[in-house]
């Protein structure tokens, strides 16, 4: 670990490369290797499931999506929202009555339209939210999405035509062409590269010089203003973005699932529990979740959401920054790596002495 | 032309006036020096010229554009840039990344997000840690800075755009007697780029390094002049004598 680095906040990927330090592998050379070692696993997983396990694997896929548009706001562009939810369930819904009343299931027309639902209400809400005349409080964000969220809820609960408590059971199967898209190990590919396409992409732009500068927001967003930058613009293009990313993945769920219902879903629960600000996290926390949920359901049929519930608590307490600071120590936050990590190296060698 | 003009600027928090009609200029290429005893609406007079602080009255002009009630960033655009009296760098990023971040702003967003200009801009980023002296620090954590370090990051951060008009808010508050005679070098070959106000409490640091100076006193302008007609001004005299 760096020596002298005066404190978590003095460690970046970049800092560590400076200092010379070889005695433990840098934050960003462990998040490529989780990375590595998912993409492999994931790729060959179904040659060793069974129909039942594909399907519940698919199930994690498309929610790492979803957990990954909410490590987009608030791992990176400090945005606290539950709005998450609403987008996915807003475009689960849409692609499910497309395909029960208007009989569109073309993979080419469903997918985009449950991107661009979920783009263009989370756009809706970032505008009210963000983009007026003072800058928002975190408070008043989160509490925001949380109405937006809880009004979705009781609309397709209260809506006759959303199908009420029941929601819209049998909605036919996704198609490409000839070909339909059922769950099973098609469904598990689709799914598995919708999420490679999107976390690539969420690298890409956490990388670039968009991520410094979300980086810079969720440290001291007033200063940012004062460099020139528009900065509740670009959150609201970061959250509309995300806003994308959670409608995709509801449009994958409501095929795959066959039917959609009103559910609060806990996403935050799984970017907090794996750690945001990672990516990675984020899918480390959907499958630990989803995988303790079944093992406790399984075991204790009665009791398991509560141990489940005492289980997440003890995680945010004792390891606030999630299951990936057991791997990467000491950093409340490691987003800032993977900006520091993709600037250029070209520091002077003395730079290197100095900072020893 | 003036570079920047505010007129009957004033400004009122609540029953208290930091600000009361106070005209105030600034001359291209000019180093400016905004002196006063404490409390007499300095900082104030800063904030509003940057866009902290909105003026309860008075306009704000700059390049000849009406700036009075626009956002800091589009202040920033224009080309202003201020330096807080309060260091505020960004502690976890890297000296470097602090300076790109500031460098980087005046981009839009289809060049944010591909960063097609990061490669340009590297060269601009050394460049303003050389002159700053803290290129034997740019892979080092802002963090671990010492104050005085932290003081020429945010200098460079100000710098880092550009900018016409520099405005820098006590640039050596805290600093040893040291860093403050650097602080001085540092400063003078910067009015080449753009001109400069700087706030200071510091009389002989401000002496030496610029050509005007403005002193304020309860929210007023007491005096406007060279340095040697404000250091015979019977006016300034009286208040550093009784009020310091």
């Amino acid at each position: 670990m760096p020596a002298g680095s005066g404190g978590r906040a003095g460690v970046t990927g970049a800092g560590l490369a400076a200092r010379g330090v070889r005695s433990s592998p840098s934050p960003g050379t462990i998040v490529a290797a989780l990375e590595v070692l998912l993409l492999v696993v994931f790729a060959l997983l179904p040659l060793a499931l069974q129909d039942f396990w594909v399907i519940f694997v698919t199930r994690v896929l498309i929610l790492a999506l979803l957990a990954l548009s909410f490590d987009l706001v608030w791992g990176f562009a400090g945005i606290m929202s539950f709005g998450q939810a609403l987008f996915f369930g807003a475009a689960g819904y849409t692609v499910a009555l497309l395909a029960r009343d208007a009989g569109v299931t073309s993979i080419f027309l469903v997918l985009p339209a449950a991107l661009a639902v979920g783009l263009v209400l989370a756009f809706l809400v970032a505008s009210f939210l963000l983009l007026g005349r003072n800058p928002p409080s975190i408070t008043f964000v989160a509490l925001g999405t949380l109405t937006g969220s809880y009004a979705g809820d009781r609309l397709a609960r209260g809506w006759y035509y959303l199908g009420g408590q029941n929601g819209i059971p049998s909605i036919p199967p996704m198609t490409a062409g000839p070909l339909q898209l059922t769950e099973g190990v098609t469904y598990y590919y689709l799914a598995l590269a919708s999420l490679i396409a999107v976390y690539a992409a969420c690298r890409y732009l956490v990388g670039s010089q968009l991520g410094l500068a979300l980086a810079g927001i969720r440290i001291n967003e007033a200063r940012m203003a004062f460099f020139g930058y528009g900065v509740q613009s670009l959150k609201a293009i970061v959250f509309s973005v995300a806003g994308a990313i959670a409608g995709l993945a509801g449009g994958l769920y409501a095929f795959h699932e066959g039917f959609v219902w009103p559910n609060l879903l806990g996403v935050i629960l799984y970017a907090l529990f794996g750690g945001v600000g990672t990516l990675i996290g984020a899918v480390i926390g959907v499958i630990a979740i989803e995988i303790v949920s079944f093992v406790l359901a399984d075991a204790y049929p009665t009791v398991w959401p509560i141990i489940l519930g005492v289980l997440l608590l003890v995680v945010i307490l004792f390891r606030p920054s999630g299951l990936i600071s057991l791997l990467v120590p000491r950093r409340a936050r490691v987003g800032i790596f993977l900006v520091a990590a993709r600037r250029p190296r070209r520091i002077p060698k003395e730079a290197d002495d100095g900072a020893a | 032309m003036a570079l920047l003009e505010a007129t009957g600027v004033t400004k009122a928090f609540g029953q208290l006036t930091a600000l009361s009609e106070v005209d105030f200029g600034v001359e291209e290429g000019q180093l400016h020096g905004l002196i006063g005893p404490n409390g007499s609406g300095k900082s104030t007079l800063l904030k509003c010229i940057a866009g902290a602080e909105l003026p309860s009255r008075g306009r704000i002009r700059f390049l000849g554009r009406d700036l009075t009630q626009a956002t800091p960033s589009a202040r920033a655009r224009a080309g202003l840039s201020l330096k807080f009296q309060v260091t505020s760098v960004f502690p976890e990023l890297s000296v470097y990344d602090n300076v790109l971040l500031a460098l980087q702003a005046q981009n839009p967003l289809t060049v944010l997000a591909f960063s097609r200009t990061r490669p340009g801009l590297h060269a601009r980023v050394m460049e303003i840690l050389a002159e700053l002296r803290l290129l034997d620090r740019g892979a080092a954590a802002a963090a671990v800075l010492s104050h005085g370090e932290q003081q020429w990051l945010e200098i460079a951060m100000a710098l880092a755009s550009r900018p016409r008009l520099l405005l820098l808010d006590e640039p050596t508050a805290g600093m040893s007697l040291e860093e403050r005679r650097a602080t001085g070098e540092l400063l003078v070959p910067l009015r080449r780029a753009c001109s400069i106000v700087i706030v200071e409490h510091d009389l002989d640091f401000i002496r030496e390094i610029c050509d005007v100076l403005t002193v304020l006193d309860q929210g007023r302008v007491l005096e406007t002049g060279t340095v040697e007609q404000i250091q015979k001004s019977r006016k300034v005299q009286e208040v550093y004598l009784t009020r310091v």
